[in-house]
């Protein structure tokens, strides 16, 4: 007779709160949970009254590592509520913007959050004296980002600068033609991250899902575009509480959302299996090099379309700084009309399709605010993970299906206090 | 012996912690030659009930989270609470304008029995709190400075003189002649004024200086055709004592 127990209290290296209970005898699992025991912080009721030039301040909040990710998101929505169409100047750098939060965001993941696994220490900290290259490495892409943020909107965290309607302070073009240089010399640290990669042993776990992505005709979609998903094929923003279909469970402060089947999945593998063809070379290079093809179905497969994204990020942002030295900065006008209605705003977030919808009143003040995170759409795709996988690896040790099962969460990138919120 | 730091997180959105790693390569192993960090659940597995120094980020919105510091407090020699939200509240505090069953039930709807929440509150209204490191979020060099003075032994210098003076350092044109609201006149600097530097207005996120000179801020709205119902709907975001101005 053999009896397992898992218990994981409070998950560590994942952004927030969350456990893992698995309880089996004799084979057979009695209790299976991935529970998010996060403190709920209320935003939807915390926005209410506002007035429209606070509320991406105080939305932005929701999350410290994708703060841009909801400061757009939320000045989006408080656009298409007004009625605001933005200049090609401001997309330009709102793209780099997002590009910034996104490497950091893909690269902490990546080297300080999974990474340790894999050279079985507990942190990064151990491999500041065993892999100093790989630290200094992790440290120099994360500053890059950072600095590049610090440009075009004051900071990363709670980003400053970009408001609705446009920017409230441009950069100095020669910063953008410094940051330049950096951004060439990230594709080279990228590239040994590849290589990094390419020497882990990354689990074979299969299990196919629904995949939901924004997607956009022009581009791989971050900032634009409409819902795309691999089951129902394109779906009009307007219409996203019908994706959504948001659901409370006792044991988690986040709620599940569901679709066409159980559950469905949001992030970079998504947007990879749904956008790969619009990645520009080198990120479609390393794609190949990693193994990765779409359609994958394998959630530990996330990290390396991360380093994917990672490398778009890089590109993309070189291409875009090259546009706006070309085009110039000029300062523009930006007179914000009020006026009462809805507005849905959506990106892609590091860790998936993120939405935003605001009602205002006819004095730009905030009347009702709904926000669907990534991570909190991701929630149910993780339970659901994790009830295929344990049947598969149920008799292995207790300590290697513990083991398996927190690199399987991790592998998600969850964003635990943002998808309560 | 290296003295043991541990970080705790709370209520909030764990920006405070993540800043706290954008470091240079110099910067992170001169400070992992000075302390040893030995609870991290955001980066780190293993964790350790012994240590010297705590960091408390968030606020403090649930029952359960009183007993949970009062045993942080009970061990650590040294509290620090670190960003807005521990420090004086932050954003979390929004909520507590309206009643928590309505506040549950607009997020919640019919599920809302579900769960419990207490109006927010900042770290040293549950517990003693020994050092402040202030902003939302708060600057890593702040952070750096708070744990070298602190590895010295000495008390950390935190300024508490108006952000206006390192606004005026910063050569920023002021926020008022834009006819807009700003907080400034009143909130402890150190940030360098970085969102009136970045194109808007203080927020107050680093709470009011030790004196503020109310009578001076509201004879600056008066100047201004300002009132003080919008100052204070802008205090309101970080809660930072909406009373003092009443």
């Amino acid at each position: 007779m053999r009896q397992l127990s898992v218990n994981v209290h409070q998950l560590t290296r994942i952004e927030g709160h969350g456990n893992i209970v698995l309880n089996a005898k004799d084979g057979e699992i009695k209790e299976l949970r991935w529970e998010v025991t996060e403190s709920p912080r209320f935003f939807e009721a915390m926005l209410r009254g506002r007035y429209y030039e606070d509320v991406s301040h105080i939305a932005s909040r929701i999350c410290g590592i994708c703060s841009i990710a909801h400061t757009t998101a939320s000045i989006q929505a408080t656009e298409a509520a007004f009625g605001i169409q933005l200049s090609e100047q401001t997309l330009l750098l709102r793209k780099l913007l997002y590009n910034a939060e996104l490497l950091e965001s893909h690269v902490l993941h990546i080297l300080f959050l999974v990474a340790p696994d894999f050279f079985g220490v507990d942190s990064v900290f151990p491999l500041v004296e065993t892999h100093r290259d790989i630290v200094l490495m992790a440290l120099r892409l994360k500053k890059l980002a950072y600095n590049l943020a610090e440009l075009l909107a004051g900071r990363k965290t709670h980003p400053l600068s970009c408001v609705v309607g446009g920017f409230a302070k441009l950069p100095e073009l020669g910063e953008l033609k410094a940051v330049r240089e950096r951004l060439e010399d990230a594709l080279v640290d990228l590239k040994a991250v590849v290589k990094l990669f390419k020497t882990l042993n990354i689990p074979s776990f299969e299990r196919e899902t629904e995949y939901i992505a924004l997607k956009d005709p022009k581009e791989y979609a971050f900032i634009s575009g409409q819902i795309a998903s691999t089951d129902a094929g394109i779906i009009p923003l307007s219409d996203y509480l019908k994706v959504t279909n948001e659901f409370c469970v006792p044991h988690s402060t986040a709620k599940y959302t569901r679709h066409k089947r159980d559950s469905y999945m949001v992030g970079a593998l998504s947007r990879f299996n749904l956008n790969h063809d619009q990645l520009l070379p080198s990120a479609k290079r390393v794609a190949k090099e990693l193994g990765l093809t779409a359609p994958c179905h394998n959630p530990f497969m996330i990290t390396a379309a991360q380093l994917v994204e990672s490398f778009y990020a890089v590109e993309d942002s070189i291409s875009l700084i090259d546009r706006i030295l070309s085009k110039g900065l000029k300062e523009e006008e930006n007179r914000v009309g009020v006026r009462s209605g809805r507005g849905v705003g959506a990106v892609e977030a590091p860790r998936g399709i993120l939405f935003h919808d605001y009602t205002y009143d006819e004095n730009g003040l905030l009347t009702k605010a709904n926000c669907v995170i990534p991570t909190n759409q991701n929630h149910n795709n993780i339970q659901k993970d994790m009830e295929a996988l344990v049947p598969l690896i149920l008799n292995q040790s207790e300590d290697k299906i513990r083991h398996t099962l927190e690199m399987l969460v991790r592998a998600y990138d969850p964003c635990v206090s943002c998808s309560t919120h | 012996m290296k003295p043991k730091v541990a970080f705790f997180d709370f209520t909030s959105c764990e920006g405070c912690q993540l800043d706290a790693l954008n470091l240079t390569g110099e910067e992170l192993t001169d400070l992992l030659n000075a302390v040893d960090v030995v609870n991290f659940r955001e980066v780190k597995t293993q964790r350790e009930d012994n240590y010297d120094v705590a960091f408390i980020e968030g606020s403090i919105t649930r029952e359960s989270e009183i007993p949970r510091l009062q045993k942080i407090r009970n061990q650590a020699k040294v509290l620090i609470a670190l960003g807005a939200c521990a420090c004086i509240g932050g954003v979390n505090c929004l909520k507590n304008h309206l009643p928590m069953e309505e506040v549950k039930q607009i997020v919640y709807g019919k599920d809302a029995k579900y769960y419990d929440t207490i109006p927010a509150r900042p770290v040293n209204a549950v517990v003693p709190v020994d050092y402040y490191v202030r902003g939302c979020p708060p600057l890593p060099a702040e952070l750096l400075k708070v744990i070298k003075a602190l590895l010295l032994g000495k008390k950390p210098e935190i300024p508490n003189h108006p952000v206006c003076v390192e606004c005026k350092m910063a050569g920023n044109i002021c926020v008022f002649e834009r006819g807009t609201t700003c907080l400034g006149p009143v909130t402890r600097a150190g940030c360098g004024a970085i969102c009136v530097t970045s194109g808007r207005h203080c927020w107050g996120c680093r709470g009011l200086v030790d004196e503020p000179n109310i009578d001076s801020e509201k004879d600056i709205l008066k100047k201004y055709g300002l009132t003080v119902e919008q100052v204070v709907e802008k205090f309101k975001i970080y809660d930072t004592y909406v009373e003092v101005l009443r």
